[in-house]
């Protein structure tokens, strides 16, 4: 019993001001009590970082209000204060192993930020409605499975951790797979927004499950195939699931069918089970995965055994900044970032974190339910599950909930390719979001120039 | 020198502040109902809900005021639906007309069983009285009790039903 009426929109820039200078100001705290905890004092070159750091974040949020002022005001004080996070913890990581800022890894990554949020402005400035992506279609999927494909490449490919995921072209190395996260996204959205009605109407009906023909199971096998080539091939577990599953995920926001995502985890269920069988990598994971403190396990790896270790030191409130040993885990910035924030912020720091990756997805899902236009719906749905299915595969591999494999938690790992993806991500959602917010035209002024009068026909 | 004390407020307070972020961002997600505001009517408007199947016919005879002199109240402005499937739905009306029914031509789209397609029709003439006519609907249109045949003169505070569903006009 309630009237629905619409009132005028507001743009939230000021809003998403304020939160900015907190998220701002969160880290620059942070980044002090990590100088007072390991040196005691504030670290030489405080003011420079903060106002560096504050002055990117600014030159973004001067950009959304010029060019895209209804654009969802929280995505980019979440996202700052999650890359500012990841800086700390890199950096502290950074002075565990020795390293002094000029040559350790945090200043690298300062810089791949500052690279990444000057892509995502570009993309703002290039992309203004992001339906001209939809033209775009089969050429972002033709690129995107060049793209997993190439770290397979004789001279390009290269070989780290145990995963063929990488591609080195002289001194740069580059993780191709989380670009083509979004190009996939992108032909996914394009190609079922096409289709999504033979794929939904036409099948037939068994134990209430409606089947889609053979013909329209094509794509997802094919989508099948190619995430276990990736798992096969290039042994990455992670960006296997991640493609099959925002795939499956795309399928059934686009057609409303559970057949599809009883299909696909069946799917990849059987696959995985084929791969589990036949490769002796994928054993050694299900074995960390499962007896993680038994010999053998430690024998091959005590990474997770130390991670999980690190996390139990940190307890409730954690050790605090500089004053915990994450280092002793091996791959503690990138892979292992999580339990090192485990550690020294507590599961209190954690859950902080994990909220705000809760917060980030759902105001995509909120951008893909508020726009009008199918394809936009699903690219904002299919690149916010995206991330959500990343952060899950990251955390549930480091707490035992699934098998360890290596992606980075987005945002937070230390890594060029990641943040450029996530951020050039997160400016996709806000175009959308952009046009999800944009009031509508004044019906007033559209019925009244549809009622002038053309000066050729008289209607009356 | 640095106190342990003064590291142990840092830190605690790097939580405590991570934390009011997060509340600060749920707090502007709770505005977020952002295009829509929706308002509670008030309970003078809502009819008796005990048993929406069947309205008692005496309802529209109390819900109606005495008859305003012609012209001297403004008419109705909007069609309310107070009880069936889409209670609480509100539309302006228009002079030119405004169709009640199943079919989706209709300005107002019942999702019920017991209405027509093209089931009403209400309507103002051109002294500004306005009308409310029956389409050959199967089950009939009501103006308060008494099933109508001809288009009859209908003012705001005019209770109609159509198959199970409770209309009411008002200013």
């Amino acid at each position: 019993m309630s009237i629905v009426s619409s009132v005028a929109p507001r743009s939230g820039r000021t809003t998403e001001l304020i939160l900015l200078l907190g998220a701002v100001g969160i880290v620059g705290l942070a980044y002090v009590n990590l100088g007072l905890a390991t040196t005691g004092s504030i670290p030489p070159g405080f003011a420079a970082l903060g106002l560096g750091y504050l002055g990117v974040a600014l030159a973004f949020h001067v950009v959304l209000r010029w060019k895209a002022r209804y654009a969802d005001p929280l995505l980019l004080p979440i996202v700052t204060l999650l890359n500012g996070l990841g800086l700390v913890m890199i950096h502290r990581i950074d002075i565990a192993r020795g390293r002094d800022i000029t040559d350790g890894v945090a200043l690298r990554q300062l810089m791949w930020s500052a690279l990444a949020v000057a892509i995502a402005t570009a993309v703002l400035f290039v992309v203004r409605d992001h339906r001209i992506l939809r033209r775009y279609t089969w050429i972002a999927g033709a690129a995107g499975f060049v793209l997993l494909l190439l770290p397979l490449m004789p001279v390009i490919g290269n070989s780290e951790f145990g995963s063929r995921i990488w591609i080195r072209l002289g001194p740069l190395s580059f993780q191709p797979g989380e670009v083509a996260k979004l190009l996939l996204a992108v032909f996914f959205a394009g190609y079922l927004v096409q289709t999504r009605d033979a794929l939904s109407v036409a099948g037939r009906k068994i134990l209430g499950l409606t089947l889609p023909r053979a013909r329209d199971l094509g794509p997802i096998l094919i989508a099948w195939l190619a995430s276990l080539g990736v798992l096969v091939f290039e042994r990455d577990l992670g960006s296997s699931l991640l493609f099959f599953g925002l795939f499956v995920a795309m399928l059934y926001v686009a057609t409303e069918r559970v057949s599809w995502i009883a299909i696909g985890l069946t799917l990849f269920v059987a696959g995985a089970y084929l791969a589990y069988l036949m490769f002796g990598h994928v054993q050694t994971r299900v074995l960390l995965w499962l007896h993680t403190f038994s010999p053998d396990a430690l024998e091959t790896s005590d990474q997770l055994a130390k991670g999980l270790m690190g996390m139990a030191a940190g307890g409730m409130v954690g050790t605090g900044l500089g004053r915990g040993r994450p280092d002793l885990t091996y791959l503690a910035e990138s892979d292992f970032i999580i339990p090192s924030f485990g550690e020294e912020l507590g599961m209190i720091g954690l859950f902080a974190i994990l909220v705000l990756y809760v917060l980030l997805v759902e105001r995509g899902l909120r951008t893909s339910l508020g726009t009008r236009d199918g394809f936009g719906k699903l690219l904002a749905a299919g690149l916010s599950f995206s991330l959500a299915l990343q952060c899950f595969v990251v955390v549930g591999g480091v707490t035992r909930v699934i098998p360890l494999t290596g992606l980075t938690a987005p945002f937070l790992s230390s890594g060029g390719s990641s943040l450029l993806a996530n951020w050039t991500l997160v400016a996709i959602l806000l175009r959308i979001s952009d046009h999800a917010r944009r009031p509508l035209p004044d019906e007033r002024q559209q019925a009244a120039v549809g009622e002038a009068a053309t000066q050729v026909v008289k209607v009356r | 020198m640095l106190s342990e004390l003064t590291l142990t407020v840092l830190r605690l307070g790097l939580l405590v502040l991570l934390w009011m972020f997060v509340f600060a961002v749920v707090g502007v997600l709770r505005g977020d109902l952002y295009g829509t505001r929706v308002d509670r009517r008030g309970s003078s408007h809502t009819p008796a809900r005990g048993n929406p199947q069947i309205p008692p016919p005496a309802e529209g005879r109390r819900a109606r005021p005495p008859k305003p002199p012609r012209g001297a109240r403004k008419g109705p402005t909007r069609l309310v639906v107070t009880a069936g499937p889409l209670s609480g739905t509100t539309l302006p009306l228009r002079a030119a007309g405004t169709l009640v029914g199943r079919s989706p031509e209709c300005a107002l789209v019942l999702d019920d069983d017991y209405a027509s397609g093209r089931h009403a029709r209400i309507y103002q003439t051109d002294d500004g009285t306005w009308m409310l006519e029956d389409l050959r609907s199967t089950n009939g249109t009501y103006l308060g009790s008494t099933r109508i045949t001809e288009p009859r003169e209908v003012a705001a505070g005019s209770v109609l039903r159509i198959g199970q569903t409770m209309l009411e006009l008002q200013r």
